[in-house]
């Protein structure tokens, strides 16, 4: 019989871009607030705290999901990444290079969550089309307004994929 | 958001063993996370449904209908082989239903029973009639996004894209609590907020939705979902219209209308249904029978326009069915 776990802190064991980590938190908290304060990867950013504008966009099992939605409890068992797990050896992800090529940021607060969501779709459809990655990254706001570049960054991303 | 204890179970019967007082149900967290910050739900403890595996996919019987499980994520149900082949009204509700994350985390179960969007609602400091206050603020506040029809005390509008698509494919929803099972038409499901009833779902205290079933002969009309939105995505329907039918030779019959967004409910009304049997869906007919869904709409000050949006979105949700 699964019990009550909580209220109070908790061990957890959560495997984060690759390498299992554990911390010590309540079931209340967030996986976004466990990412950005225990674990210190504050590359992924929070803003609304309420799905409404995909800055705390991680992959969870491949897909892109809300992480300030998502209790950190809930993601044991489960495979988290972040931004800081893209690039390899200091070398930038592909899609990660697509946006520094085409200017797809002004603030670049939004850009982490942006990435993630074209990550997941090329993975999912390496031979994504210009309206593929326009609903990829449908729920990630901009509030500078850099969605022609961020779409021309994602359309690119695919065709060197292709 | 307050102290709750937590567990993630792996079958059904452990899961309702741990529903008592003072537990909810977690799915995907879109809604029930949100509602727990602003203290509009305060559990003393989550039970996670979605390691529960049998309660997750899609099955296609021939003869026999679909079933959906309750802890399907919207986005496999969107992406649906089997749906799209035989049901393609309840992938296409969901294409423009709030945004890719949500759509992967959400679920069919937590999208049925997601409370609604009224602004009063959803501020914490505002004691509304729903809350349990004394009167309803939007009737004479802000109430752009209200209900033009069906409201009793309570103007909120039912917000899911699922349902009113759902209900227009005679879907029936299975529950089960540590007491039993039953089954119970989606529509049933449905109450406008009245008198004692401050809410607006007819689901019982520890009892789960297990299952989502289609009969059979529901998958031989022809459906569709339109929405009409504020911008073209990650927004919920201003008003949302599902229509299907039967179409042979031209002519319609067994017809299904359903609008989501006008009413606390997903607003059916089978009058309408009848007058457009037997019609080949003209544009005379199809209006005639948006004239019978709306005949008794009493829009608020800034809402009228729903009526006007409804009316043509019924008459092109049933053209199309034609094409
Ligand atoms: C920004 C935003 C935009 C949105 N736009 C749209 C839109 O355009 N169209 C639309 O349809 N929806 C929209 N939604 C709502 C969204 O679809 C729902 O929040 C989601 O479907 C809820 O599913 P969930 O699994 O996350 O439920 P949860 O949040 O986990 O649960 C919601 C409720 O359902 C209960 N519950 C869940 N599963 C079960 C079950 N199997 N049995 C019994 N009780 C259960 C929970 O206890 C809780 O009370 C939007 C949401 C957000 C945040
Ligand atoms: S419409 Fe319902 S939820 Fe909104 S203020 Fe009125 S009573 Fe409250
Ligand atoms: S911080 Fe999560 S969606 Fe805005
Ligand atoms: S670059 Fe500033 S919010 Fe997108």
């Amino acid at each position: 019989m699964t019990s009550l776990r909580g209220p109070n802190a908790v061990d957890l064991t959560l495997n984060v871009n690759g390498h299992d980590r554990s911390v010590h938190v309540p079931p209340r908290f967030s996986l976004l607030d466990t990412l950005r304060g225990p674990l210190g990867l504050t590359g992924t950013k929070l803003v609304c705290d309420e799905g409404d504008c995909g800055a705390c966009t991680v992959l969870i099992d491949d897909r892109p999901v809300y992480s300030c939605l998502t209790l950190a409890i809930a993601a044991e068992g489960r495979r988290v990444e972040t931004i800081e797990g893209l690039s390899q050896d200091g070398t930038l992800h592909p899609v990660q290079e697509a946006f520094v090529e085409h200017d797809a940021y002004q603030c670049g607060f939004c850009t982490p969550g942006q990435v993630m969501s074209v990550v997941s779709l090329l993975r999912a459809k390496p031979d994504a089309r210009e309206d593929d990655v326009r609903r990829a990254v449908s729920g990630n706001l901009c509030r500078c307004g850099a969605y022609p570049n961020i779409v021309a960054a994602g359309v690119a991303a695919a065709k060197k994929k292709r | 958001m307050s102290l709750f204890a937590y567990a993630r179970p792996k079958a059904l019967g452990e899961a309702l063993k741990l529903l008592k007082n003072g537990t909810i149900a977690l799915a995907g967290g879109t809604d029930l996370i949100t509602l727990m910050r602003h203290g509009l739900a305060e559990p003393d403890a989550l039970v996670d449904l979605t390691g529960i595996e049998g309660l997750r996919g899609i099955t296609r019987e021939k003869g026999r209908g679909i079933r959906i499980g309750a802890l399907t994520a919207l986005s496999d149900v969107e992406a649906s082989a089997d749906l799209l082949r035989s049901l393609p009204i309840v992938p296409e509700s969901l294409r423009d239903a709030a945004t890719p994350q949500i759509r992967n985390m959400g679920t069919v179960g937590g999208n049925l029973l997601q409370r609604n969007r009224c602004w009063y609602f959803r501020d914490e400091g505002v004691q509304c009639w729903l809350k349990g206050g004394k009167r309803c603020f939007a009737v004479d506040g802000e109430n752009r996004y209200h209900a033009v029809i069906g409201a009793h005390e309570c103007w909120i509008v039912s917000p899911s894209d699922l349902a009113p698509a759902l209900i227009a494919s005679d879907a029936e929803v299975e529950l089960a609590s540590s007491l039993g099972r039953r089954r119970i038409p989606l529509a049933g499901f449905y109450v406008a907020p009245s008198g004692k009833q401050r809410k607006e779902h007819a689901i019982r205290r520890g009892e789960l939705i297990t299952t989502v079933r289609i009969p059979e002969k529901a998958l031989e009309r022809k459906g569709t979902y339109v929405k009409a939105m504020e911008r073209k995505a990650w927004s919920f329907a201003i008003v949302s219209v599902a229509a299907a039918a039967r179409v042979r030779d031209g002519k319609a019959s067994d017809v299904r209308l359903v609008l989501g967004g006008i009413a606390p409910i997903p607003w059916r009304v089978p009058a309408a249904e009848r007058v457009l049997d037997g019609t080949s869906l003209d544009d005379n007919a199809c209006l005639a029978a948006a004239d019978v869904v709306l005949k008794d709409a009493t829009p608020l000050r800034d809402n009228g326009y729903k009526v006007t949006l409804a009316r043509e979105l019924v008459r092109r949700a049933l053209r199309s069915l034609m094409s």
